[in-house]
């Protein structure tokens, strides 16, 4: 059974479709890449999944259950974490502090008051930090950070409560090649532990880590595959042509 | 800097005349208010704008214990005072906060400003309430056969429930919980997707602040004796956000310096220019809040030590 499987998802705004009965699926640990051009609706179905936004018709179900009307909390209690395209880390709050924010969202309540898991998340926001090259910078406010510094914080800050899916909306956007190669080396290891859903317009980054690709046209799915099927997709090939 | 505003608390009443010591006790409970608005809008991002509701309901609710009921013992007003304010907190809080979706700073900073009118309103026209008037002459609140009446007694009782309160707050925005808070007051939508239940968290902030303001509220009703429609009132709760903003929010100790300070400046002020007083601490105020937008704790902490800190990296202390 698939982790995440959404079916004939239509997203309307005023006149504008943005999702015309869109699907996607995604298999435990596998890396998933969304591509098309601008306007295709990737960042729409992303939301869709995430829960930022819910879809006017059709269904979302992870881990087997529908979840198309349930809350972003709900959502990542259920094990679905997301970077936002938009750096959205706490810039007033230390890296660590950013790190153990995301780190207790589950904790109970009256665990939280009395602090009673700090000592037990410390070495996993420790951890957390090494991972991603910020220990050194861990007592530093997230506004001290290069942007590209910041987007790795947000990725981290999303893999800390250790989802089942990932979901990284435009992880490199802003970023330097090296930085691009570096954030490429950082999301490999993750692959044992959880699912990845991307949305990239680095059409190098996202074939070096995905295994399978889809390729979204005016709201539709337009191709999905491996990405050597892609890669030869006449349907695909005319769409990036014709647009380019 | 806690320690010397406590060390300066503890011995006023040795050095002031009396007068100034019902002044200043006063001062301290308006302090305790202060720390209640400090809580949700310091700490957790709430605009509430209605904050004097549950001061001032929590006042007429102990005058009408001690007026109807004649029931005065501390061990029983003052928890009713809670009480009444965490109820009113609960239920505004509940129809404001926890809806589906998290709910705007404006429409929080009407519908709580609403609440307040509301209020107002209700006590200047309900006869029970005593209309324009309030509700005067209450009983000293009392400890056995001991009344407690204002002095240095009031004084100690006000202080030693500020400082109370205070460490309980300190303790709580210190913790995980505040952790929570300040990922609330930095970006909502954010911590949502971390799995935050973020319209309960400003629920159970906005009534443990209400509780508080209740109980000042009753603290306040005994010490003056009487209440009246202004304790529930929009200008209330504009004072304590004025409190708040003058001294610094989000830091505790900034709400206990800006009441004290607006409330010694407008005291000074009111003998020493009695036409135009008020006008003299608006402009004061405006250059205050133009100039030093984090208030006047700004003056000695800086925004490290005021964002705070919540893990310990190593190599790092608190």
């Amino acid at each position: 059974m698939a982790l995440l499987e959404a079916r004939g998802l239509i997203k309307i705004y005023g006149k504008l479709t943005a999702l015309n009965g869109a699907d996607l699926t995604v298999a435990d640990n596998e890396f998933h890449g969304l591509i098309g051009p601008n306007g295709s609706g990737k960042s729409t179905l992303m939301k869709c999944v995430a829960g930022a936004e819910i879809p006017t018709t059709g269904t979302v179900t992870f881990g087997g259950r529908d979840i198309t009307q349930a809350s972003p909390a709900e959502r990542a209690r259920a094990g679905m974490s997301l970077k936002f395209q938009i750096t959205s880390v706490l810039p007033a709050l230390t890296l660590y502090d950013n790190i153990l924010l995301a780190l207790q969202a589950q904790t109970s309540l009256p665990s939280l008051v009395f602090s009673r898991t700090r000592g037990v998340l410390h070495d996993r926001a420790m951890a957390m930090l090494e991972q991603f090259r910020l220990v050194d910078r861990a007592a530093d406010p997230a506004s001290a950070l290069s942007h590209g510094q910041q987007q790795w914080l947000e990725i981290a800050m999303a893999l800390a409560p250790e989802p089942r899916l990932l979901l990284l909306d435009e992880p490199t956007g802003g970023m330097s090649l090296e930085e691009r190669r570096v954030t490429g080396e950082l999301l490999q290891p993750i692959k044992k532990r959880c699912s990845l859903v991307i949305v990239e317009h680095d059409l190098d980054f996202i074939r070096d880590i995905c295994d399978r690709l889809t390729v979204l046209d005016q709201g539709s799915v337009l191709d999905c595959g491996s990405v050597q099927h892609i890669q030869s997709s006449a349907k695909v090939q005319e769409v990036y042509l014709r647009r380019a | 800097m806690e320690i010397v505003v406590l060390a300066i608390g503890a011995l006023l009443p040795l050095v002031l005349q009396d007068y100034l010591t019902v002044y200043a006790t006063r001062v301290l409970i308006l302090c305790l208010f202060a720390l209640s608005f400090d809580l949700v809008w310091g700490y957790a991002g709430i605009m509430s704008f209605g904050q004097a509701v549950f001061f001032g309901t929590a006042g007429y609710g102990v005058a009408l214990i001690a007026r109807d009921l004649g029931v005065t013992s501390i061990l029983i007003v003052l928890p009713a005072g809670l009480l009444i304010g965490l109820a009113f907190a609960l239920v505004l809080g509940g129809f404001l906060l926890l809806g589906r979706h998290p709910s705007s700073v404006i429409f929080v900073s009407l519908g709580t400003l609403t609440g307040s009118y509301a209020a107002d309103r209700v006590a200047r026209g309900w006869y029970y309430l005593g209309g324009q008037n309030g509700i005067p002459s209450i009983p000293p609140m009392s400890l056995g056969s001991y009344d407690i009446v204002e002095g240095p007694v009031y004084y100690y009782l006000a202080l030693g429930i500020l400082l109370l309160v205070y460490l309980l707050c300190r303790f709580l925005v210190r913790s995980q919980f505040g952790l929570a808070l300040a990922g609330l007051r930095e970006n909502e939508q954010r911590i949502a997707f971390f799995g935050y239940q973020v319209q309960r968290l400003k629920a159970i902030i906005f009534s443990f602040a209400g509780a508080i303001a209740g109980l000042a509220g009753s603290l306040y009703a005994f010490h003056e004796g009487f209440v009246w429609p202004n304790m529930l009132g929009v200008v209330m709760s504009t004072q304590v956000v004025l409190y708040v903003l003058f001294g610094g929010s989000g830091t505790l100790i900034g709400a206990v310096i800006g009441t004290v300070a607006i409330e010694a400046v407008s005291f000074w002020l009111s003998n020493s220019y009695q036409d135009i007083w008020p006008i003299i601490l608006g402009v004061l105020l405006l250059l205050v809040i133009l100039f030093r937008p984090a208030g006047l704790i700004s003056l000695v902490l800086g925004e490290r030590e005021r964002v705070g800190r919540f893990g310990r990296p190593p190599g790092e202390r608190d």
